[in-house]
């Protein structure tokens, strides 16, 4: 346990990436299994641990430290765990339980014994481990340590690619024993890989003058559909759907988990449809994130796939033909299989950019977010590269932003966090681009003001600054240079058009990105 | 006049004792002062007369120039000021530190100052003082504040200097007090090897040195002799201020450390971009500030600079007289 509070302690003040990664591989070098296993998976959120509410901590608390001191210290503070580990009386020096015990003892006590357990876990440990414990009872270690960049280590630490990890990670388990083995040179965990999640190929964004230099006749084209990319795979009978990043979404879909009656693995877009008509983002939203779907709600918000491409037909892997020809073999498949709920993207006809530019100012379907143009020689490669694969969304101007700062609103929203301001990754740092304060919804705003509520890092008089976990979609009407901002930019109009629940921060856009949306000079 | 309460009054300018015409550690010019201590939101310059310890007029000399008051006066013994008698003793917070102690018709006041009870070779400890009313500092009074041994904070920098061979330590400090602490926990640890100080430190380690308290071998740190590599490997103390000036561009990526009481919250160390946060601290944590209030055991508590809420709170749980002061002037970020 101490190592382990040890390492978040120095994820959390370790600023770069680079060196939380050399932090992690440290402790994976040093640390046997299962403890290490233990403890990524404590960081990638797969610790399937029943979460303590912060009431029953600060039940827990009451019984020891006057309320009155408690709410001046956690005000001052800021953060529940940490306040209740720095207030608790427990030993300056405490024990040091092995990692894999705490955490079965925290998995295995009935929900009656809780409070007693936690007590007594805390009157044992010293400060830097009673936040570990804490941490680990609550969830969320909140380091600034993605689960990609846990994964990352391991590749680094065995000196692997991160995309073969990424392959095998939804057939692993925690401790990860099999994948420490392989990270030290032992065979890759095959049995692991059935029905991976395979690593998605990205675009980036274009527009007319940058398409005005490539060929029309090498490329195809289809609408960009506004709803959740996906992967939909049957292996051999195992069937799942991953969202881009590679979660794992089955749960929340059985009604398409139902319709995958093929072999192999497409890439698509996930929908909610009714007969012919594609439903807005916010519908699809509904069904996000459940652990089980009535029937109620399969019903009235029927999901469906729109396929895209296909990376795996049969057993075989078609991701290094050419786009054409994996096209003309999805095609066939999604004739084959023959359900209502998959059906393929058209291809648009276009023989100039001036066709195309003329059907994305004027897409049959309000859900349409902008055309995709790819390559018809490309192959499926994991990642975002610049050249095979681009998106010319529509106007308004839309970037992926992070959320970063929210002050009070005021009027009817002065109980409310409502005036937000976001940024972009320039580097590995993100910097503010601008300021929102509407555009959502009332349903939207509550969200936000718990998501700020829940997350904040740091208070400085009325703002509040969150940890950059909350992705935002800005549409704004134009952008120009401007010397005032740091960003070297200024946004005309800018509005929080959606909350982009599916996208984690790492990917939101960068400050290159947007400043494609500049006026040529 | 038979209140113990009314030996001292608040005013604008700070603490002031109405039957001795002084204030104490007053925040503008007055008249006549009585300085606890060296820091600078205690010790000001522009006073027509200061009494204090002989180090703390040395350091206010240093500080401000010789000219820092019109005229000075060393406190020895007992001092009669007025109607009052005064006495000046250790508070375990920085080289000269003082309690101040006034008495008047048999009653006494105590003004703390800034005070510690964890133990500095660079001062006398903190001695307690029998009185009707104690004027506490409540820098760190809340009870989220358990300062750890800080040996233990210093073993935590030696390890990361071990860890990355290729890299520099640079140690925020303050400048009186902090500094010389890092030094000498350094020094307790084992570590002999030189240590490199910005300009800012030296003068104050020097008359550290001239004062009895062994310091080792200090540098300046300064890259003029050679290059970024020289300093792979060294710990550097240099004041915060310093931090964000080109000065620190000069050393090979710095692991940015801290050594202040500040340190335990996470979110100070993270805002002030901190990377190897070190709780050293050199005020009483919230145990020995309750601690020290209970054994004085007096009439009446006042509470000064900090977080003085909590600290009321806890004596009125615990049925003791308290009130706030709520001066202002005394600053919480310097020299904690
Ligand atoms: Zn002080
Ligand atoms: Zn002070």
């Amino acid at each position: 346990m101490k190592q382990f509070a040890l390492l978040l302690e120095r994820l959390a003040f370790t600023p770069r990436r680079l060196g939380k990664i050399r932090h992690l591989v440290d402790y994976f070098a040093a640390t046997p299994d299962p403890t290490r296993g233990l403890a990524l998976a404590a960081l990638t959120g797969d610790l399937d641990l029943r979460r303590v509410s912060p009431s029953l901590l600060r039940g827990l608390v009451g019984e020891r430290v006057d309320p009155e001191l408690f709410r001046l210290s956690y005000d001052f503070v800021g953060d529940l765990a940490e306040t209740i580990a720095l207030i608790w009386d427990g030993p300056e020096q405490g024990a040091d339980p092995p990692l894999p015990v705490v955490i079965k003892t925290l998995r295995e006590t009935p929900k009656t014994d809780l409070p007693r357990l936690i007590s007594g876990q805390l009157d044992e440990l010293g400060p830097s481990e009673r936040y570990a414990f804490l941490k680990l009872a609550t969830g969320g270690m909140r380091v600034g340590v993605s689960a990609r960049m846990a994964r990352m280590a391991v590749a680094e630490y065995g000196d692997l690619d991160v995309t073969g990890i990424e392959e095998v990670w939804h057939g692993l388990e925690p401790p990860f024993t099999e994948l420490f083995a392989w990270a030290e040179g032992r065979p890759r965990p095959e049995a692991a890989a059935h029905a991976p999640f395979r690593p998605v190929m990205l675009s980036t964004a274009t527009d007319f003058e940058a398409l005005e230099s490539l060929d029309p006749a090498l490329f195809a084209a289809e609408w960009k559909w506004d709803g959740i990319r996906v992967q939909a795979t049957n292996d051999r009978g195992i069937r799942r759907l991953y969202s881009r990043t590679g979660e794992e979404i089955s749960n929340a879909f059985p009604d398409i988990i139902e319709a995958l009656n093929f072999e192999g693995t497409i890439d698509g877009e996930l929908l909610v449809r009714r007969d012919d008509r594609v439903a807005p983002f916010g519908d699809l939203q509904k069904r996000l994130g459940r652990k089980t779907v009535s029937a109620k709600m399969r019903a009235s918000h029927p999901a469906a796939l729109r396929a895209y491409d296909l990376l795996v037909h049969g057993s075989e892997d078609l991701r290094q033909l050419p786009f054409e020809r994996r096209r003309k073999a999805l095609e066939n498949l999604v004739r084959e299989i023959d359900e209502p709920r998959i059906d393929i993207s058209t291809l648009l006809p276009f023989a100039t950019w001036e066709d195309l530019a003329a059907l994305r100012a004027d897409p049959p379907d309000a859900v349409v977010e902008g055309v995709m143009i790819k390559r018809l020689d490309s192959p499926y490669l994991a990642g975002r590269m610049k050249g095979p694969w681009f998106k010319w969304k529509r106007d308004p101007m839309l970037i992926d932003a992070v959320l970063l700062y929210a002050q009070r609103g005021h009027g009817k929203r002065s109980g409310y966090y409502s005036d937000f301001t976001f940024g972009v990754w320039d580097g590995d740092q993100l910097v503010p681009v601008g300021k929102a304060y509407f555009g959502f919804t009332d349903a939207e705003l509550r969200e936000l003001d718990r998501f700020v509520r829940n997350n904040t890092t740091d208070r400085f008089g009325p703002v509040r600054a969150v940890a950059p976990a909350k992705v935002v979609e800005v549409a704004f009407e134009g952008l120009n240079r401007s010397t005032r901002h740091k960003s070297g930019v200024a946004m005309r109009f800018p509005r929080i058009s959606r909350i982009r629940d599916d996208k984690p921060a790492a990917e939101a856009d960068t400050l290159s990105n947007l400043r494609e949306f500049l006026p040529k000079e | 006049m038979d209140s113990a309460a009314d030996i001292l009054t608040n005013t604008p300018e700070g603490l002031y004792c109405p039957a001795g015409g002084f204030h104490i550690d007053p925040v503008r010019p007055v008249p006549k002062a009585l300085i606890t201590h060296g820091h600078a939101d205690h010790a000001r310059a522009g006073h027509g007369a200061v009494l204090a310890t002989a180090q703390t007029l040395d350091i206010m000399a240093i500080r401000y120039g010789e000219d820092f008051t019109g005229s000075r006066q060393i406190a020895d013994g007992a001092t009669t000021v007025g109607d009052t008698r005064v006495t000046f003793h250790p508070a375990g917070h920085v080289l000269g530190s003082a309690q101040i102690a006034v008495e008047q018709g048999g009653r006494r006041a105590v003004v703390s100052g800034d005070y510690s009870r964890v133990p500095s070779p660079a001062c006398a400890p903190y001695e307690p003082v029998p009185c009707e009313i104690f004027v506490t500092e409540a820098t760190f009074g809340l009870p989220v504040f358990r300062h750890p041994d800080p040996m233990k904070e210093i073993s935590k920098l030696l390890v990361s200097v071990q860890s990355f061979p290729e890299r520099c330590h640079l140690v925020g400090v303050y400048a009186l007090g902090k500094a010389q602490r890092v030094i000498m926990l350094l020094r307790l640890a084992g570590w002999d090897g030189p240590i490199y100080i910005h300009g800012a430190l030296a003068r104050l380690c020097e008359y550290h040195v001239s004062q009895g308290v062994a310091l080792g071998d200090l540098r300046a740190a300064t890259v003029e002799r050679g290059g970024k590599a020289d300093f792979a490997g060294a710990i550097i103390l240099g004041p915060p201020s310093a931090f964000a000036s080109t000065w620190a561009q000069r050393f090979p990526d710095p692991v940015i450390c801290f050594a202040s009481g500040w340190m335990q919250v996470r979110a100070r160390a993270r805002q002030r971009g901190v990377e190897l946060p070190l709780i050293i601290s050199d005020h009483v944590d919230w145990p020995d500030l309750t601690r020290t209030i209970a054994e004085l055991d007096p009439e009446e508590t006042w509470v000064t600079h900090g977080r003085e809420d909590a600290v009321i709170r806890w004596c009125e749980m615990n049925g003791r007289a308290a009130r706030p002061l709520r001066l202002v002037g005394y600053e919480d970020e310097v020299e904690s």
